[in-house]
């Protein structure tokens, strides 16, 4: 049977995630550091080894380490989303979901293909898989990261008791999957809620004009990003298949040449050699582009969507308030609980300025954010491109170089 | 005989092959060394040039095979090699350009014509430089007559570009140059240009009159009804056809030519292979279509994003990226063109062209079964010969007399015919092997330089580009 060789990326894995990753994410002042030091795939799930490094008192240890599955991660975005203190701010999207059934199936097609193929191109095919398997897996570590660390870093979340809990607690958090009656009842909050939002979007006046810009704003944006994450995602794979097929090129050249004449076996075999090169090098740029802008947009989708739930949710807490409002005048025109409407109408009105005063700063950090990754990322992805196509330039050049040597003789 | 049918010029000389053999074999290792000379100049020169190349390289092997026997009389061996030098750079040229076609009508009984045009100083063109205008059909009969006249003599005929009736289709039914039917006639167009190229490089079929006159007669050509698959001619030609399968899988000729036994495997292992790598060159011009189409859309998305993006200098960047995908979508689908002509087009051409050679060693199976026959009979008139002597039949022994002797004389002319198309053959074969090579080798290295270009611009683009990222605050 054909199985990938899991085991070796866990040591791979761990050699270069301590390094890089945590430098990358800047702590303001570094107090509670998190990183994802190992992670182990078996069967369907992923298992992540969460370090802690911390001089929070509120911490028993200042070193520790914990083992974590998706769920749990995900079990954490939850309860921090269901959490009424945070009504303000935007939660930091969940990592998506391990997904390695396109890598699977392809293996499956590989390995019922194994027949129609010659020995070496086979190992190649395989050779590929495992790569594009080791990214993706490395990817969804990275994400599940990246989630943990904007966490820490951010100013009222990394106090969470919840956070706390995740990173520190020794055992199973004894999160389970939602079960079917769950996942229904979930999708049908989600049915209400997006009903709710769109119900909400167009009765609800918004005095506010920074949140009605926004309001505007963020839907369009996400309706745009969306539609690049998928067409970048799209660009990526066609380009992934397209490196593929330089594979099959080189093998069927290899092939042709060792039967062929001797005046082309050696012009041919230099050829399917440069074809080689040629397939590794934009293999990289495929998983470059990928890395480096169908996950940025992603990310920014995701928080995109972060943002409109922030901004739902604001717009909720508009509609409580006027409906204390209404309740409030309608009390004083009966003369009757008068009282009881006042303090309830205070309470809502507070409670929707310390809303809207935090929304207003979540926003704009968000803004911040965006902007400095687009560049960041954009910047690296240029850079990587040009590193790539002046290595195919490079190697064309001695590739036509060494042929028309061959010419000449 | 077969001979019947065919020019009477051709059959002249396919007699007087076998007189010169030293000529022609001494010859030939002439022509084999002196191929490399004029084709290092040409190494880098553009496919455009190739028929060029093609052009004098075939007025090379004009003086060795057919010219010795025109001037057998006034110029030696080693003259007509000295000659042939000079002939090969200056003195033939045929250079044959197809371009600019031309739609004839509208709807489904419109056509294309080609405007054929030929530069030449052979003696037995009229003039110099000339053109004429044929359509797509008037190659294939040209073909036709060709490969009638010649493949039983052994010799490859160049195969005509396939029919393409949803191609063909397309282009009757679009009203003005749409982009998918221009395409199709550029294409067609290439294949056309490089079939008569190759018909043009070989000293006997330039010389045949059908050839001339498509080139030369500037009038119609009568209309080549039997290329079309419906016809009479098409259904005989199938059955024809299905006819050589069977024989071809019932007979098996032993082989006593080591040379053919293993060209014969060559031919084959050449053609598996060849239909191999062209897969995967289709699968590669598949799939970079499709990185074109998706890069395009992203290009179109990241546009729509960068509208959509209130801070200014990434709305700008967004922009600018667009436009830096756009410009490359355009470099793929420059890339998917050089895909597919170079590479893809090069293997389609040669899978056609041994089938061609597929042919003639089919030719040759069936001349050698006819020598056989021929013998066969010639031993059971014998036999009968002996059967009436021994009986005493005196009466019939003169006509048996005769029958023996014609059949002596048929089992002669068998023989010579094998070994007339074994030598054309063996002849043929090399020669298309060093065109092979050739034409493989410039093909490939057009293609490389092609990559290397491509890469050198996405260079150019995304160096454009990163100011923009830069800029971003």
């Amino acid at each position: 049977m054909l199985t990938l060789h899991e085991g070796n990326e866990n040591s791979g894995l761990t050699r270069d995630t301590n390094k890089p990753r945590s430098e990358t994410i800047d702590l303001n002042d570094s107090n509670l550091l998190v990183d994802i030091s190992d992670a182990l795939s078996e069967r369907d799930k992923v298992k992540f080894t969460v370090h802690t490094k911390t001089t929070l008192s509120d911490f028993q240890k200042p070193d520790f380490s914990v083992v974590r599955q998706h769920e749990e991660f995900i079990w954490l975005h939850d309860v921090l989303e269901e959490n009424e203190d945070y009504l303000g701010y935007i939660i930091p999207p969940p990592p998506p979901r391990p997904d390695f059934d396109a890598s699977r199936e392809k293996l499956q097609k590989l390995g019922d293909g194994e027949g129609t193929m010659t020995k070496e191109e086979f190992n190649k095919m395989k050779q590929e898989l495992e790569a594009e398997y080791l990214a993706t897996f490395k990817k969804t570590v990275a994400m599940h990261e990246v989630f943990l660390q904007r966490l820490a870093a951010h100013s009222k979340f990394r106090n969470d008791q919840n956070f706390k809990i995740f990173l520190e607690y020794d055992n199973d958090l004894c999160v389970r999957g939602k079960n079917k009656k769950e996942k229904i009842a979930g999708f049908f909050n989600n049915f209400t809620r997006s009903a709710d939002d769109i119900v909400l979007s167009s009765t609800q006046k918004d005095i506010d004009e920074f949140f009605e810009h926004e309001k505007v704003f963020l839907s369009e944006y996400y309706t745009h990003i969306k539609d690049c994450t998928q067409k970048a995602d799209k660009m990526t794979r066609a380009h992934k298949n397209v490196a593929d097929c330089y594979i099959k090129i080189s093998t069927s050249m290899v092939q042709l040449a060792t039967s062929d004449s001797k005046e082309l076996e050696k012009f041919l075999g230099k050829v399917a050699d440069c074809f080689e090169k040629a397939r590794k090098i934009e293999n990289r740029v495929s998983s470059d582009e990928d890395l480096k802008l169908s996950d940025t947009l992603r990310y920014f989708m995701r928080d995109t969507a972060a943002a409109k739930d922030l901004l739902y949710r604001r717009l909720k807490c508009l509609a409580n308030y006027e409906t204390a409002n209404r309740n409030l005048e309608r009390a004083r025109a009966k003369n009757k609980d008068v009282q009881i409407m006042e303090t309830l109408q205070q309470e809502a009105c507070e409670k929707f300025e310390s809303m809207s005063k935090l929304a207003k700063q979540e926003l704009n950090d968000y803004k911040v954010r965006r902007v400095a990754a687009f560049r960041k990322n954009f910047v690296d992805l240029v850079e990587l491109e040009l590193k790539h196509a002046k290595a195919q330039v490079q190697l064309f050049k001695s590739c036509l170089s060494t042929l028309k040597d061959e010419l000449d003789q | 005989m077969m001979s019947g049918s065919g020019g009477d010029e051709i059959d002249l000389r396919d007699d007087n092959e076998p007189e010169t053999p030293p000529h022609s074999s001494n010859n030939y290792n002439e022509e084999q060394s002196s191929f490399h000379t004029p084709e290092e100049d040409d190494k880098g020169n553009k496919i455009a040039e190739s028929s060029e190349s093609k052009a004098t390289l075939m007025a090379t092997s004009v003086t060795t095979v057919a010219e010795p026997q025109n001037v057998k009389t006034t110029t030696t061996a080693a003259s007509a090699k000295s000659d042939q030098k000079s002939d090969a750079t200056s003195d033939h040229i045929l250079e044959i350009t197809v371009g600019e076609p031309n739609k004839i009508g509208e709807g489904m009984s419109s056509y294309v014509v080609y405007k054929i045009t030929t530069k030449t100083n052979l003696p037995y063109f009229r003039k110099n430089i000339f053109s004429v205008n044929r359509r797509f059909s008037d190659f294939l009969g040209l073909r036709d007559k060709l490969a009638e006249k010649h493949v039983h003599l052994g010799r490859i005929v160049p195969p005509a570009p396939d029919k393409d009736a949803v191609g063909t289709a397309k282009v009757k039914m679009s009203k003005d140059e749409n982009l998918s039917s221009a395409d199709f006639i550029e294409k067609r167009r290439s294949a056309l240009d490089r079939f008569i190229n190759r018909t043009a490089a070989h000293p006997v079929l330039r010389t045949d009159p059908d050839f001339r006159e498509f080139l030369e007669l500037d009038t119609d050509l009568p209309r080549a009804t039997n290329t079309s698959a419906l016809s009479g001619a098409g259904v005989r030609r199938l059955f024809n056809r299905v006819g050589d399968t069977v024989n071809k899988m019932t007979f098996k000729m032993d082989e006593s030519d080591p040379w053919f036994e293993e060209k014969q495997n060559q031919i084959e292992s050449l053609d598996q292979q060849l239909r191999k790598l062209s897969a995967s060159v289709d699968a590669l011009v598949h799939h970079r279509k499709e990185l074109t189409s998706t890069t395009g859309a992203f290009a179109k998305s990241a546009a729509m994003l960068g509208n959509s993006e209130e801070h200014t200098s990434l709305s700008c960047a967004l922009s600018q990226l667009a436009e830096t995908e756009e410009k490359i979508e355009q470099l793929y689908s420059q890339q998917v063109n050089h895909d597919s002509y170079y590479l893809g087009e090069l293997l389609k051409d040669y899978i056609a062209l041994i089938g061609a050679i597929k042919d003639v060693f089919h030719q040759r199976v069936k001349v050698f079964q006819t020598w056989q026959h021929s013998q066969q009979m010639l031993v059971k008139k014998r036999e009968q010969k002996v059967k009436l002597e021994l009986a005493g039949k005196t009466d019939k022994i003169p006509q048996a007399n005769e029958e023996v002797v014609e059949w002596e004389s048929k089992v002669n002319r068998g023989q010579e015919e094998f070994e007339n198309i074994t030598k054309t053959i063996k002849v043929e074969v090399e020669k298309f092997e060093l065109n092979r090579i050739r034409d493989f080798k410039a093909s490939i290295i057009k293609y490389m330089e092609h990559l290397l270009e491509n890469q050198q611009q996405l260079i150019k683009y995304w160096e454009a580009f990163l100011p923009e990222a830069k800029a971003i605050a």
